[in-house]
């Protein structure tokens, strides 16, 4: 291992290249389904997919539109002209000999991200370019045979690359889950990443801080979780400075990554690097967008994450929870449409519900959320502020109302959870409490300064109101009594 | 020869049964690869029985085996397409069945249309209509073999480089190499993206502007299609023509030259005003072509790999799979194509090649634009030479290359070229003419030849 002191001689560079599935109804060349859940190998093929003799590409015109969308997202110009490119290799699972790519005039220009480190600093990564290809089919490998699947074959991708900007494994995490936020609240992709809807080749390279040039890079390609983003980049940049340490040399290659493991392994090095041949697409004609073009499929970008940092600012919410809330694009509509319509203190209790539900680790409330009318959620919160309800309580109708149509007085009046705020029902039972022998040591302590001896009075409260009385209410009544 | 009037209004079984018994009586001529003759024979009783009505109602015609077309095999006169079954047919065949026509069967050609003699067929060359001991000229040997021997009235054909007006030039027929995307390319087997245009062989050009009317138009299966603008026409006034005087130099063949003079002169004769005019560029359009048409040749042809259909090589890794089913499937000019394409695409060479390639076209393109300023049409020999011998030309690449000279300009720029007939040389070969046009101009075309035509 080396030691911190070592590691703390280098920096590190690292420049990512994210494949972004683009959420099509159909292929980005051909008519056939663009979603393969659920349908055999190759189901979701047509002869074009197939690359059977005379079948010729028709650009999906839907791509373009999210390609457009996603250079807005990403704070990019967007070519007037742009063209397709072959890039050739040989591989089962790409059934013409080559992949169409844009190579010479991609479609999206430069621009940037900002994306949030967790102190909340900005972390600023330029994005050289985007361009739109096609995706390949997928190889089975079995003991002396291997099946070809084509159904992801032709699905369009934006490939987004960046600029070498980040410089920790922290900011390239942050890049990755900026790019997913961004790239799914425009609504280019569907950002299911366990599905590969976004995978993320991160190229990275060591060198001694104030070195004027950048070291040897590897590549590790298809990384398709935040956290492997960040994991092989710490991992590469031990492993790279090990070798440096010892007068090894970097070899530029493309590695791969074992989640189970934490490792990077070699694929293989740039001597094996294919020559791609890469030619102008004859069979498709160039993409000509003028500027009322662009700004009208830009015009349906729904609103971004800078907005909500933004806007939620007034909130006072804390940046873990702002984030929390950003990984669901529908949790930021609701609270936005929450504050609108019913004042920042709503959606800020709302705003608490939603991102604890969500950092509990509780994905499934992600999944199952199906209410996302904001009403009821800002009922609920009226109904904390007005004592009706204790925070407990209140959780409890939260979780219910995510999938419930029921308003929240309903569900709370079924659960028997609203709170007795009646000052002189609760004043009865405090009144009996304290008449209560059991009550005396309590009281006797109170009154000899030790305030935390109240704790036992209110639960006794609780107890005999049936879990209903205010706590809060009960406190302040016992207080008095015990003045008088 | 056979017009296609003589088949319209008759029964189409007589007329597919014709056709066929006609085929069988040329076998000696190998102009056809295979015959559809029970789905041919199930179409002409449908339009018999009034079920099918069109246009061409009952008229029989061959395809080249580049297109895909249902009833039989699609083998692109290849070993690793020997026994393809397309699932699909090529939208021109379509068109051309939805007008009532009825492919008969398919017409050999040099293997992917690579080549200019039809000796590159993997199933062995077709002979010349005229004399067996000649090539019929390529890569549409077959096509233009069988419209010259009267089977069927017009065959289709590809015009990559010169593929359909060589061999209609070789053997005394109409060839029309439409503007590019004119016709759709959908479900025909691809040779070079940029230049490929489809065609038709006929006897005459009357015939050949019906059936260019009927395949000609947009298709949304085909990105570089044009809206349609082809409509068959008459010669109105007289036009200005220029004569290429770059492609009527000693090293064209003396008697080539003769015909095309006398061409000139009926032109002439008919009121239109020739001049000779340079083609400064003419001499780079070789060079040109053999850059940029072997790179597509070389990506087009990646597909064929034993993979997913056609011949698939005995192999124990994936590379040897590759390797042997190539090396197994293609022929030795489609093999020359390859590997000239993949050097010019290479990284470190695709600058020196292939982009100055495409700049020079872009000069030649501008060039024949400079010439259009000033005339309506271009006249050029179809090729060097009449119908050359079988085997002459074929330990000789270059020799082969030399004789697309006269084609490739107008496949370079994608403007519309016919060759028509317009003589015989002493040994009783036919030699072509070429005319050539604006882009769009293409029925202009087949209307100033009819007027010689029917001058002739």
């Amino acid at each position: 291992m080396v030691s911190p002191e070592i590691l703390d001689k280098y920096d590190m560079t690292i420049g990512i290249e994210c494949h972004v599935q683009l959420a099509t109804t159909s292929k980005l060349f051909s008519g056939a389904d663009n979603d393969a859940n659920g349908k055999a190998p190759n189901d979701a093929t047509s002869p074009i997919d197939f690359g059977l003799p005379g079948m010729l590409p028709v650009l999906n015109h839907e791509a373009i539109v999210l390609a457009v969308r996603a250079g807005k997202a990403l704070n990019a110009g967007i070519a007037h002209v742009s063209r397709f490119d072959r890039k050739h290799y040989f591989y089962p699972d790409l059934p013409k000999g080559y992949q169409i790519s844009q190579m010479y005039q991609p479609i999206i220009l430069e621009g940037y991200v900002e994306a949030p480190l967790l102190d909340g600093t900005l972390v600023t990564v330029r994005v050289h370019h985007a361009h739109i290809e096609e995706d390949a089919g997928k190889l089975t490998h079995y003991s002396d045979f291997s099946l070809i699947d084509l159904n992801r074959a032709g699905t369009p991708l934006i490939e987004i690359v960046s600029e070498p900007d980040i410089h920790s494994a922290a900011a390239a995490k942050a890049y990755a889950t900026e790019l997913h936020r961004l790239m799914t609240f425009a609504g280019v992709t569907y950002g299911d990443l366990y599905h590969g809807n976004m995978r993320f080749d991160v190229n990275i390279s060591v060198a001694l801080k104030g070195a004027t040039e950048l070291g040897t890079r590897a590549e590790v390609k298809n990384l398709n979780s935040f956290r492997s983003v960040e994991k092989a980049a710490e991992y590469e940049f031990t492993r790279q400075i090990e070798r440096l340490e010892k007068g090894e040399k970097i070899v530029q290659e493309t590695r791969g990554w074992d989640d189970a493991s934490g490792k990077t392994s070699s694929q293989r090095s740039k001597e094996d690097a294919q020559d791609y041949r890469y030619m102008p697409d004859a069979d498709i004609p160039p993409v000509v967008l003028s500027d009322e073009d662009i700004a009208a499929m830009q015009a349906e970008v729904p609103l971004l994450p800078a907005y909500y940092r933004n806007n939620w600012k007034t909130l006072g919410l804390d940046r873990s929870v702002i984030e929390a809330l950003l990984g669901n694009q529908s949790y930021a509509v609701l609270i936005t449409e929450i504050q609108k319509s019913a004042g920042d203190d709503a959606a800020r209790r709302v705003a608490h519900w939603f991102a604890s539900s969500v950092t509990a680790g509780d994905e499934e409330t992600a999944t199952i959320a199906s209410n996302f009318a904001p009403e009821g959620y800002s009922e609920l919160a009226d109904m904390v502020k007005k004592n009706e309800l204790s925070s407990t309580a209140a959780k409890e109708i939260f979780i219910e109302l995510l999938t419930s149509q029921a308003s929240p007085r309903k569900i709370a009046e079924d659960k028997n959870l609203l709170q007795e705020s009646d000052e002189s029902a609760i004043l009865a039972i405090v009144d009996e409490v304290l008449a209560d022998p059991a009550s005396a040591q309590s009281v006797a302590d109170i009154k000899a300064g030790q305030d935390k001896a109240i704790g036992f009075l209110v639960g006794q409260v609780m107890k005999k109101s049936a879990g209903k009385a205010n706590p809060g209410l009960a406190g302040q009544l016992i207080r008095k009594r015990l003045e008088e | 020869m056979s017009k296609i009037s003589d088949f319209i209004g008759v029964s189409a079984r007589k007329n597919v049964e014709e056709a066929i018994a006609k085929a069988h009586a040329h076998e000696s001529f190998h102009a056809l690869l295979s015959l559809t003759e029970t789905r041919a024979l199930e179409r002409a009783d449908a339009v018999d029985r009034g079920e099918i009505t069109g246009s061409l109602a009952g008229v029989p015609f061959i395809a080249k085996d580049n297109f895909l077309t249902l009833g039989g095999t699609t083998t692109a006169a290849s070993k690793i397409l020997e026994n393809f079954e397309a699932p699909l047919q090529a939208t021109a065949i379509e068109k051309l069945e939805a007008e009532g026509a009825i492919c008969i069967g398919k017409a050999n050609l040099d293997a992917f249309a690579h080549g200019g003699s039809t000796e590159n067929s993997a199933f062995g060359p077709t002979k010349n209509a005229v004399d067996q001991e000649r090539v019929a000229g390529g890569s549409s040997g077959g096509s233009a073999v069988v419209v010259a021997l009267g089977i069927v009235p017009f065959a289709l054909g590809t015009d990559t480089g010169g593929s359909i007006r060589q061999p209609a030039s070789f053997n005394g027929v109409v060839g029309m190499k439409p503007t590019y995307g004119t016709v759709s390319r959908y479900g025909v087997v691809a040779m070079a993206s940029s230049t490929d245009t489809i065609g038709v062989l006929a006897s005459n050009t009357d015939d050949a502007a019906l059936v260019m009317g009927v395949m000609s138009g947009k298709d949304t299966k085909d990105m570089t299609t044009l809206p349609d603008f082809f409509t068959p026409t008459i010669l109105e006034g007289k036009k200005k023509i220029g004569l290429i005087k770059e492609a009527m130099t000693d090293d064209v063949d003396p008697e080539v030259r003769r015909v095309t003079n006398e061409y000139i002169e009926k032109l002439r004769s008919a009121g239109h005003e020739v001049e000779e005019v340079s083609l400064s560029l003419l001499k780079y359009a070789l060079a040109i072509y053999y850059i940029v048409v072997p790179a597509e040749i070389s990506s087009n042809l990646g597909r064929y790999d034993g993979i997913r259909y056609g011949r698939r090589a005995d192999a124990s890794r994936l590379s040897e799979l590759y390797g042997s089913s190539r090396d197994e499937g293609f022929m030795t000019e489609n093999k020359r194509r390859i590997m000239i394409g993949s050097y010019v695409l290479s990284s470190g060479f695709f600058d020196a090649y292939y982009l100055q390639a495409q700049k020079v076209r872009t000069l030649l393109i501008n060039e024949f634009n400079e010439l259009f300023q000033s005339f309506d049409v271009l006249v050029a020999p179809v090729a060097p030479t009449p119908a050359f011998k079988l085997g002459e030309n074929t330990n000789d690449p270059i020799k082969m290359y030399l004789a697309d000279v006269m084609t490739v300009p107008a496949s370079l720029a994608g403007l519309p070229a016919i060759s028509v007939p317009a003589g015989k040389n002493e040994q009783g070969l036919p030699i072509g003419v070429q005319l050539i046009g604006k882009r769009r101009d293409d029925a202009l075309l087949l209307a100033l030849a009819k007027t010689i035509e029917e001058n002739a």
